[in-house]
């Protein structure tokens, strides 16, 4: 992380401590602390509504966990669901940014147009999908891919197949958080020297090589931000999952959280939710530092 | 880039293209409001047609519905009050935190950043099961208070301030520094007015995380007094027979005051993003 000169004198120091102090204990409050205790939870048999003593039983809560085919299924449907949705909408995104950059009139309609699902909710939204997607041919959705394919199509239940259970969370996903990555990219994209593209077109580069030679470098730093929150916001899917499919049919769409907030809240098992967050944080740290890591090499030369 | 030697056949191609996505895109949304004001009984039955996309009879009948079954406007004010003390107290805690980071010296400071982007992993969901026991503990149930406190300080938020801070030129606060401000009067005097693109775009970020917020507040309130909108989806929602008219008016009633601030603020926001999200 770039750790920039400091720019105010020594003795104001302490002062600057104040600027952090409002933050710092709202985040300890309410996200460091409960986290500790989450993890200390996770080391006991805290079980609500149970007649057993709650005592420290060490890693059992964990090892149970990994035995568990539908904490498993979790796993991977989260990492599923990571590495389909975030290449997708960052090229969907990518794509929708290059059109909506042309020096076209009235084109800021389309941009308000394509945003809008972001400015919904993603649980109202979900709502709404389980209508588009209802099961039958009066559904919105199979209805359309019945007249796309000419009659081939049958019509199914989504929310209910065991293979498109998974694949629909991960469509509505898409389509709601395209609109934002979209307006970080185009806002990226303006702000590259028009210069650079004169160069470039003087020096005979075509459309293509100037997207791969001027635009793609220059984005870079917008395309790393918003892979890495993408990412970090693709594993902690729950709305959608809650609402579209509750984990089913039989785990086939379950994510992490969504087990973890059932296991807590509708089963009472406590220390079984808290070890799912403990293993889940563990994870996305994990995986966050390796992406940032990945996308750091291959930066040209570059050292912040 | 079309540039000079762009054709016709290019522009369509552009244009043709963004229509058809923008349609895409925008599908599910006119079927909401088209459904939101047909008769019950259309509203699924025409869901497979193209008439799903237009009201083909327009009744008011479902919002009548929705402020008859629901405390539509208690709800919404409990909102407004929820949404705009998180975000009025997250963009000065959060501004702060993302300044001090950004241009200010002091141990610690990287640690602290490397927390707010450890923090920035764990969603609000899977706290909130410690973060339920030990607030009702405290008694806080049924407050706006419990409402609003965990959210305003917020890792994204200050990763933005702190990336857009990083953006703006030094030599701005050292003309300050000369004329003897310290670091309060610099950020207030100096920084804030040159970071309302920032700001918008936290504010608007911060409205769009916690609008919908529907878990919490479930947990957290038994009666109706201090209940925001969301909540009000599962008196159609999870109660069947499901009325969807009911549930498509409901929808456009919750999202209403956030594509007004969204319209006003749209310009400074695409703005905003674009200083904040250039550092990686």
């Amino acid at each position: 992380m770039a750790v920039r000169p400091a720019t105010v004198p020594v003795g104001q120091r302490n002062l600057a401590s104040w600027f952090v102090a409002p933050a710092a204990l709202l985040l300890l409050a309410f996200m460091l602390l409960p986290f500790v205790l989450a993890v200390a939870i996770s080391f006991t048999n805290l079980r609500l509504g149970s007649p057993l003593p709650v005592e420290w039983t060490g890693l059992r809560a964990y090892q149970r966990l990994f035995q568990d085919q539908t904490f498993g299924r979790a796993l991977l449907n989260n990492l599923l669901f990571a590495s389909v949705v975030v290449p997708l909408q960052t090229l969907l995104a990518l794509a929708l940014a290059v059109l909506l950059n042309q020096p076209v009139r009235g084109i800021t309609i389309f941009r308000t147009v394509l945003f809008m699902p972001v400015i919904f909710p993603l649980s109202l939204l979900s709502v709404v999908w389980v209508l588009l997607l209802a099961p039958g041919p009066d559904g919105t959705i199979n209805a359309l891919l019945t007249t796309v394919s000419l009659g081939a199509w049958q019509p199914r239940d989504f929310l209910n197949d065991a293979i498109w259970a998974l694949p629909s969370v991960m469509l509505v996903s898409i389509w709601q958080g395209t609109g934002f990555q979209m307006i970080v990219l185009l806002a990226g994209m303006q702000s590259i020297p028009k210069q650079l593209y004169e160069a470039a077109a003087g020096d005979g580069a075509g459309a293509w090589q100037r997207f791969r030679h001027v635009t793609l470098p220059q984005l870079r730093n917008s395309l790393v931000f918003v892979m890495i929150v993408t990412s970090i916001l693709s594993f902690r899917v729950f709305d959608q999952v809650r609402i579209m499919t509750r984990g089913g049919p039989s785990d086939a769409s379950t994510t992490v959280i969504f087990e973890a907030v059932r296991a807590a809240f509708d089963r009472a098992q406590v220390s079984r939710g808290a070890a799912m967050t403990v293993v889940f944080f563990l994870i996305v740290l994990t995986l966050t530092m390796l992406q940032r890591w990945l996308l750091r090499l291959g930066r040209p030369g570059v050292e912040k | 880039m079309i540039d000079s030697g762009a054709t016709w056949r290019q522009l369509l191609a552009v244009v043709g293209l963004l229509t058809f996505l923008s349609i895409l895109f925008v599908a599910p949304i006119v079927l909401i409001l088209a459904g939101s004001l047909k008769p019950e009984a259309r509203v699924l039955s025409e869901a497979g047609t193209l008439r799903a996309f237009f009201p083909t009879r327009v009744s008011l009948q479902n919002y009548r519905d929705v402020f008859e079954r629901v405390p539509v406007v208690l709800y919404l004010f409990n909102s407004g009050l929820i949404n705009g003390l998180i975000v009025s107290l997250g963009l000065i805690v959060n501004s702060l935190a993302g300044y001090a980071l950004a241009r200010l010296r002091w141990p610690g400071r990287g640690r602290f950043l490397l927390l707010v982007l450890a923090l920035l992993i764990i969603p609000f969901e899977a706290l909130s099961v410690p973060l339920f026991y030990a607030l009702s503990a405290l008694g806080l149930r049924d407050t706006y208070m419990v409402q609003v406190l965990p959210f305003v300080a917020n890792p994204l938020a200050i990763y933005l301030f702190y990336s857009f801070f990083l953006s703006l030129p030094a030599e701005l606060e050292e003309a300050a520094q000369l004329d003897g401000a310290g670091p309060l009067r610099t950020f207030v005097v100096i920084i804030v007015p040159n970071a309302k693109p920032a700001f918008a775009t936290v504010a608007i970020v911060m409205l769009l995380f916690h609008w919908g917020m529907y878990l919490w507040p479930l947990l957290m309130t038994a009666g109706e007094s201090v209940r925001p909108l969301p909540l009000g989806i599962a008196s159609f929602y999870s109660l069947p027979p499901r009325q969807w008219g009911d549930i498509l008016a409901f929808s456009i009633i919750m999202v209403l005051p956030v594509l007004l601030l969204f319209m006003i603020f749209q310009r400074a926001f695409v703005r905003g993003v674009a200083s904040s999200g250039v550092k990686g």
